[in-house]
């Protein structure tokens, strides 16, 4: 890829032993999306100790080891509650929560579906293969029909996961969906996935060079396009974009801005001190005590 | 005449829904303000309207705090307490209340002292009534303080109005007339002293002294999906998270729960989830992730019976072995089980510094029972709370995992410092990073499952010694049945048979075998298997003698622990 990366970016370059040997197969449009996540933090001008990435389990999962910013490796579709604990006990972070199609459409499901109408503050990326990575090529909520896999080896026949529609149609605060294959649009999408305030869903669609020899580079070239003339305010306008399927519309489909979680919860009406800078309240334990002898 | 000394056990009972703890709540009030020791506790069925729930109430000259199978008065506020309760009946039982409330075959049988208690009701303008009626009739019959019910009618129904205040008024007063009356007249004699010391007490629940022991402990973060009966201590966060300015959140279900407040521990907060069995088996792949990741958490779970949906609204000590037990592979995890409402409180607050410490999920284990008691006891002393903060700033160079003498690693948190903090919960190395080297995986094992835990089983609290050190019998409880064995203890009256408490169950300090030497060990607790038995064996290998134990899903009762004390010393 010959792209201009920005200054900044390596600060988020990890140093530790453990970060030397990327376990991604070559090639994976994983490594675009590692690209594309530096980039953007540095062009936000972030420090890593201000980033916290947690991820779920999956190959794309384990972002937060070829990264230098707080990370936490989590399990299998719970990246976001636990993300959204982060986020509610130190909203001075930016908090991201990460992983593949299966961990955050499959198992992670029911979080997906809560965080949105939760909407607390964090990003979510999903790095969208249309397939099991890690665990070595079988179909995922978001394959297409038909696919055959080792495990259904008569061609998949449920119907594909639409997370964009989904979004839309609960309301979610952002929802946009790219291919990694465009490095400064991806960017771009997600630093204002990132900026914005409240839930942001960004669906990242990436080849898995391994397993899904349908849905290629070039294939996601020549399936996608962009939307030029969207506004993603109008919810009816981006229903009808999100239910189109072939090509699939990249960009940012919707957006509604609201009060984030953090923003509603009494622990932060007056005061804003992160969680961990508090300490406790004998005071008010002691007047709970003194009423409760009347 | 019936006469009552001492210790009175009044019971009520009525359909859910008919306000039968609106006169518990009156009357426990005004007759702890009067200076009388109280104590309640209520059994209810899982339904929201009908069926029969019953309130004990025990009023004493002294401290008591444990469930009488005995009742001396019984006041049905429906037809069908009587056999609800039948084998619970005494020849002293007084039955006061209305004839209709009486089923026909016990009628003959029972002691009943007619009240018009809905007649009196609808004197004073409505059936609404009766409940404050009632109230005041009990209280009357101790000749208890009549300002007090007033000053609790006005806290309850001040905001319906003056009108509805003034006529509750008169119906507490005309109920505490006829009870002062049924004494007069010789029909009911109550003879309970008054302790002037009571008044200054507290009356608390199980519930809230877990609650405001969490609050001590610096809980700032509270999440959980509702599960009877722990969603009090919910209710009762959410109640206070404006003051105490902390994220309460009802999620989706239990998994997020956990993986919330896991979240919320890794950013720094004390978090704490209130759960039961049910709720607590879907986060057993959580706490397997706080073991590896090393992520502190602390978790409230009341006890009902199981398994699966069991009996919703009753009481077991029977999750022993699931929090024991939960998550897979090895990793250490503390479990403590207040006996008493202090130590619920004091064990509650120090769960947080625990978790904080040792980088370990806390378990505090309570169970129906135990979080719908309440009685008086003195206001817990706050600055015997040790606030323990085991953060650290991550400099450059911090290794989240660094391998120690002792097992425990600095734990930093994201933000503090220039550092960054990196969690996982694959094997991982110093850093955090993901590792497959065996080398590592085994220094990394020894780490979390033998350092770590010996250094806490070292620093675990030791039982509490009741009675004799040489008593030939040593009867073992844990959790919430110390009082009923404590006063079952005192009823038998025997030098040579002293009570073991344990309120830290899990890991026992090696120390703690010292106790059962050369003893008859009998065990008491509320489960069909004797987990906690059990677990003495295997983890000291200690084997009781004789085992006591209850599992209809209701709570010991004095009286049953001390047959089965008798069965085996006499
Ligand atoms: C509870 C649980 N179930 C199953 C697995 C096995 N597993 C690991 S990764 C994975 C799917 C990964 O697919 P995806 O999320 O699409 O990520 P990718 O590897 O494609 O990046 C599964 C099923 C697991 N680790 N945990
Ligand atoms: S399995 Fe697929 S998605 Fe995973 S690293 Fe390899 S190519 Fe990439």
């Amino acid at each position: 890829m010959n792209v201009q990366l920005p200054t900044g970016r390596e600060l988020f370059e990890p140093k530790r032993p453990g970060s030397a040997e990327i376990a991604w197969c070559p090639g994976c449009g994983n490594f675009g999306i590692r690209n594309i996540l530096i980039s953007t933090l540095a062009e936000l001008g972030l420090k890593p100790s201000e980033v916290a990435i947690v991820s779920g389990i999956g190959q794309a999962a384990k972002m937060p080891h070829y990264i230098n910013a707080n990370g936490y490796h989590t399990l299998h579709g719970r990246s976001i509650p636990i993300a959204t604990g982060v986020k509610a006990s130190n909203p001075e972070l930016t908090v991201i929560a990460e992983g593949g199609d299966g961990d955050m459409y499959a198992e992670g499901g029911n979080h997906l579906l809560h965080a949105i109408r939760r909407n607390p503050d964090i990003t979510v990326l999903i790095h969208d293969n249309q397939v099991y990575g890690l665990t070595k090529g079988q179909a995922s909520p978001t394959t297409m029909k038909g696919m055959k896999t080792p495990t259904q080896p008569w061609g998949v026949f449920e119907e594909p996961f639409n997370p964009v529609a989904l979004g839309v149609a609960l309301d979610a605060s952002f929802v946009a969906r790219t291919f990694m294959g465009y490095f400064k649009e991806s960017v771009e999408i997600i630093k204002k996935a990132i900026r914005h305030k409240g839930l942001a869903i960004v669906d990242i669609l990436h080849p898995c060079v391994s397993f899904n020899k349908v849905n290629t580079y070039a294939w996601y070239k020549e399936h996608t396009y962009w939307m030029d003339d969207h506004d993603p305010h109008d919810r009816e306008a981006a229903f009808r974009r999100a239910l189109e399927s072939d090509p699939l519309p990249l960009g940012i489909f919707y957006i509604h801005e609201k009060p984030s979680f953090e923003e509603q919860v009494p622990a932060y009406k007056r005061d804003k001190t992160p969680l961990w800078k508090r300490e406790p309240k004998p005071e008010l334990v002691k007047k709970f005590f003194e009423e409760k002898k009347l | 005449m019936s006469e009552f000394r001492e210790d009175v056990s009044i019971v009520l009972g009525g359909a859910a829904g008919q306000g039968v703890q609106t006169v518990e709540a009156i009357l426990t009030y005004a007759l702890k303000k009067s200076g009388y020791h109280v104590y309640a506790n209520k059994e209810y069925m899982s339904r929201v309207r009908g069926g029969i729930n019953t309130t004990e109430i025990r009023v004493s000259s002294r401290r008591v705090r444990a469930f009488v199978k005995r009742i001396d008065i019984l006041v049905p506020f429906k037809k069908g307490t009587l056999s609800w309760v039948k084998d619970r009946l005494g020849e002293n039982t007084v039955v006061l209340g209305e004839k209709e409330n009486v089923e026909e075959d016990f009628l003959d049988k029972v002691n009943l002292v007619e009240v018009p208690l809905t007649k009196m009701a609808m004197e004073v303008g409505s059936q609404l009534y009766l409940n404050t009626t009632a109230a005041g009739l009990i209280v009357g019959l101790f000749h208890g303080d009549f300002e007090a019910v007033k000053e609790y009618i006005r806290k309850r129904f001040g905001s319906k109005g003056e009108n509805v205040v003034e006529k509750n008024i008169e119906a507490a007063r005309n109920g505490y007339d006829l009870g002062v009356k049924l004494c007069e007249d010789g029909t009911i004699g109550i003879e309970v002293q008054k302790d002037e010391k009571v008044r200054e007490e507290v009356l608390l629940t199980g519930t809230e002294a877990v609650g405001i022991g969490a609050f001590a402990g610096g809980m700032n973060f509270l999440s959980f999906y509702p599960m009877s009966p722990s969603t009090g201590v919910s209710t009762f966060a959410a109640q206070h998270a404006e003051d105490f300015e902390i994220v309460v959140e009802q999620v989706g279900d239990e998994i997020s729960a956990i993986n919330m407040a896991l979240g919320a521990w890794y950013a720094g907060a004390r978090a704490m989830v209130s759960t039961s069995g049910g709720g607590f088996a879907l986060m057993s792949e959580a706490l397997s992730l706080a073991g590896m990741a090393e992520n502190p958490v602390v978790v409230h779970l009341a006890q009902r019976p199981g398994p699966a949906t069991g009996l919703p609204t009753r009481t077991m000590q029977g999750d022993l072995n699931l929090v024991l037990y939960a998550g897979h592979g090895d990793f250490p995890r503390i479990i403590l089980a207040p006996g008493s409402l202090e130590e619920a409180f004091y064990l509650t607050s120090e769960a947080f510094n625990l978790a904080d410490k040792y980088q370990v999920p806390v378990i505090i284990l309570t169970d129906q029972y135990f979080v719908d008691t309440y009685y008086n006891l003195p206001a817990p002393d706050v600055e015997k709370v040790k606030f323990e903060r085991h953060i650290v700033e991550a400099e450059p160079g911090y290794r989240r995992y660094e391998l120690t003498e002792d097992g425990i690693s600095p734990r930093a948190v994201p933000g503090y410092g220039e550092e960054v903090v990196v969690a996982n919960g694959n094997e991982h190395d110093e850093w955090g990073d993901i590792t497959e080297d065996a080398e590592l995986t085994i220094k990394m094992q020894e780490k979390r499952a033998i350092k770590k835990l010996e250094t806490i089983k070292k620093n675990a609290h030791l039982p509490k010694l009741i009675g004799k050190e040489n008593a030939k019998y040593l009867a073992i409880a844990w959790g919430s049945t110390l009082h009923v064995v404590e006063e079952a203890l005192e009823k038998l009256g025997r030098e040579d048979v002293a009570l073991l408490h344990f309120s830290w169950v899990y890991p026992l300090n090696p120390e703690v075998k010292e106790f059962f030497e050369g003893k008859v060990l009998i065990d008491v607790e509320s489960n069909i298997t004797g987990q906690f038995a059990e677990l003495l064996k295997k983890e000291l290998g200690i084997e009781v003698h004789h085992k006591i134990l209850k599992y209809d899903g209701r709570p010991f009762s004095v009286e049953e622990v001390l047959e089965g004390l008798k069965g085996v010393v006499e």
